[in-house]
């Protein structure tokens, strides 16, 4: 294995034009799902008179923080569906949107340290496989086959037992995925507006009718929100409440090294993953802060802990060196998964709670958001994420079902 | 690492407690005459405010009392820390 050259950029992304006075759909946020959404909007509804609005710089949120794991090994059906969509997705999009955004298949593990860890595994191997997800099932020597440099021996605190796998899954350089969906939605008649922070609605009655921003008043006739962890804050400006909580997820990264770290590792027990960067450093993340928060950073003793997990599973990283740690501030829901769909406020559409684990979903979540802004209605794949699943009882309970957040 | 304050044994490190999210959630009076929709209020939706946020803790390796702090979540800075028979300084929101 050889480190990968990271691709060439082209010269030409996208404009930087004015916002007009009005538009069909503006979307909030230019994160990953933001693009995908516009970029779908235009190309499978043929609507193209839409801006997206970003309060900072494009695809500078949660976007440009994550650990950039992408899998689709979830447990609900509901789940299952969705990210398969998204995996599915992925597979084609650099050759459609033309732009190698290193997609790398690497597959990921996730570990097992207890009895009851191996029969969530074993549990939710099976339900992949009905759900026609790729999933294994391995003992701890195959475990070890799979990434050598795992410490599978039985003489540690929390032994590894044995581990799930999905060889399907992988990482993508994140950036390079938004800015080639920048760049095809930017050429498809979409407004890429940076700086521009929207700061309030327009309403006729319960109808939603434009935008109050930073860089002035926008009318549309329609708002999906994709603004991750600020979703609850816009949704207080557009006058209803939302079952979010934000909180920071912070991740790390090592100086870089040789190619050692073959796969994806993920570990709920001991709680820590990591994956080598196509450049060679070791990305590491772990849980959230317990607590609310809207800065870009994290507790020191998350870090901490994740490193001593870290150095347990792969005593070869003991003098790695911490380069660089930073935070996003992601939005949780009650069931540990996301709501896309419509809100109290008609035409206002929300994309949001998608937690610790959204990036692997960004193409089914622009998708399928796509599809209910353009139609108004639920797309099959998002139906069961609607908001009044809070109130039916219909909840899909992924806490701890979908092997660690991510 | 945030430096909270218990109401009876002082300020410890934020690893001595646990949270609770929002502080100031009253049990419904009338349970049985809930709607669904107040249901789901009661149940899964807790304020979420970027500034000042009174919320639960607990001093789990401590005296193992819950308290309230008024916290702001944007600046991380702790305003208060107080009993949880004392109302929200500074008043209700
Ligand atoms: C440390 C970390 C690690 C993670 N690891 C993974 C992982 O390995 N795999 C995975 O699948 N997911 C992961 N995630 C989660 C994933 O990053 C998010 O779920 C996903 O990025 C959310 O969608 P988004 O990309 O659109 O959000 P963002 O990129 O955060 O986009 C939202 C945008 O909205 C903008 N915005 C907010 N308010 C306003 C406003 N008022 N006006 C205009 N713009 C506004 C923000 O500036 C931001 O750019 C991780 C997250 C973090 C923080
Ligand atoms: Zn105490």
């Amino acid at each position: 294995m050889t480190a990968e050259p990271l691709p060439e950029h082209p010269d030409f992304l996208w404009r930087n034009p004015e916002p007009r006075t009005s538009y069909d759909v503006v979307i909030v946020g230019a994160g990953g799902h933001g693009l995908a959404t516009a970029y779908y909007l235009a190309k499978n509804h043929g609507i193209t008179k839409v801006a997206v609005l970003e309060k900072g710089w494009l695809a500078g949120g949660n976007m440009a923080r994550n650990t950039t794991i992408i899998r689709s090994n979830y447990l609900w059906d509901e789940s299952a569906a969705i990210y398969e969509h998204a995996l599915k997705l992925w597979e084609g999009l650099p050759a459609e949107l033309d732009y190698d955004f290193l997609f790398s298949q690497r597959g990921v593990l996730n570990l097992a340290h207890t009895l009851q860890d191996v029969r969530e595994g074993v549990r939710r191997v099976n339900a992949n496989r009905l759900n026609g997800v790729d999933a294994e099932w391995l003992e701890p020597d195959e475990v070890a086959e799979v990434c050598p440099i795992l410490n599978v021996s039985p003489r540690t605190r929390y032994p590894v037992l044995g581990g799930t796998f999905q060889p399907r899954a992988g990482i993508a350089k994140h950036d390079h995925v938004a800015w080639a969906l920048a760049r095809r939605a930017d050429e498809l008649g979409v407004d890429l507006i940076q700086g521009c922070e929207v700061t309030g609605f327009l309403k006729d009655g319960d109808r939603v009718v434009g935008v109050e921003t930073s860089r002035g008043r926008i009318l549309t006739g329609r708002v999906g929100l994709a603004a991750a962890g600020h979703s609850g804050v816009l949704a207080r400006l557009a006058g209803f409440r939302l079952p979010v909580q934000s909180h920071p997820l912070q991740a790390l990264v090592s100086e870089l090294h040789e190619p050692v770290h073959p796969t994806v590792v993920m570990s709920n027990h001991v709680h820590v993953y990591v994956s080598q960067a196509h450049k060679g450093e070791l990305v590491m993340g772990a849980g959230v802060d317990a607590y609310n928060g809207y800065g870009q950073r994290g507790s020191f003793h998350v870090i901490e802990r994740q490193m001593a997990a870290a150095v347990e599973l792969f005593p070869v990283f003991a003098r790695a060196h911490v380069l660089r740690t930073w935070g996003g501030i992601v939005d949780v829901t009650p069931d540990a998964s996301p709501i896309v769909g419509s809100t109290p406020v008609e035409n206002l559409y929300v994309n949001c709670g998608w937690g610790t684990g959204g990036f692997k979903a960004t193409p089914a979540a622009g998708w399928t958001f796509a599809h209910t802004i353009a139609t108004g209605e639920p797309h099959p794949l998002n139906a069961p994420f609607a908001l009044d699943r809070f109130t039916t009882g219909a909840l899909i309970d992924e806490h701890g079902a979908a092997a660690v957040a991510h | 690492m945030l430096l909270i304050t218990c109401p009876w044994c002082g300020p410890r490190d934020e690893t001595e407690y646990h949270y609770g999210g929002q502080a100031h959630v009253p049990y419904p009076q009338n349970p049985a005459e809930l709607s669904d929709a107040e249901w789901a209020e009661y149940v899964f939706y807790r304020d979420n405010p970027k500034g000042p946020f009174a919320e639960r803790w607990v001093h789990s390796t401590g005296c193992r009392r819950w308290f309230n702090v008024l916290r702001d979540t944007a600046t991380y800075e702790v305003l208060a820390s107080y009993r949880p028979d004392e109302p929200r300084p500074g008043g209700n929101r």
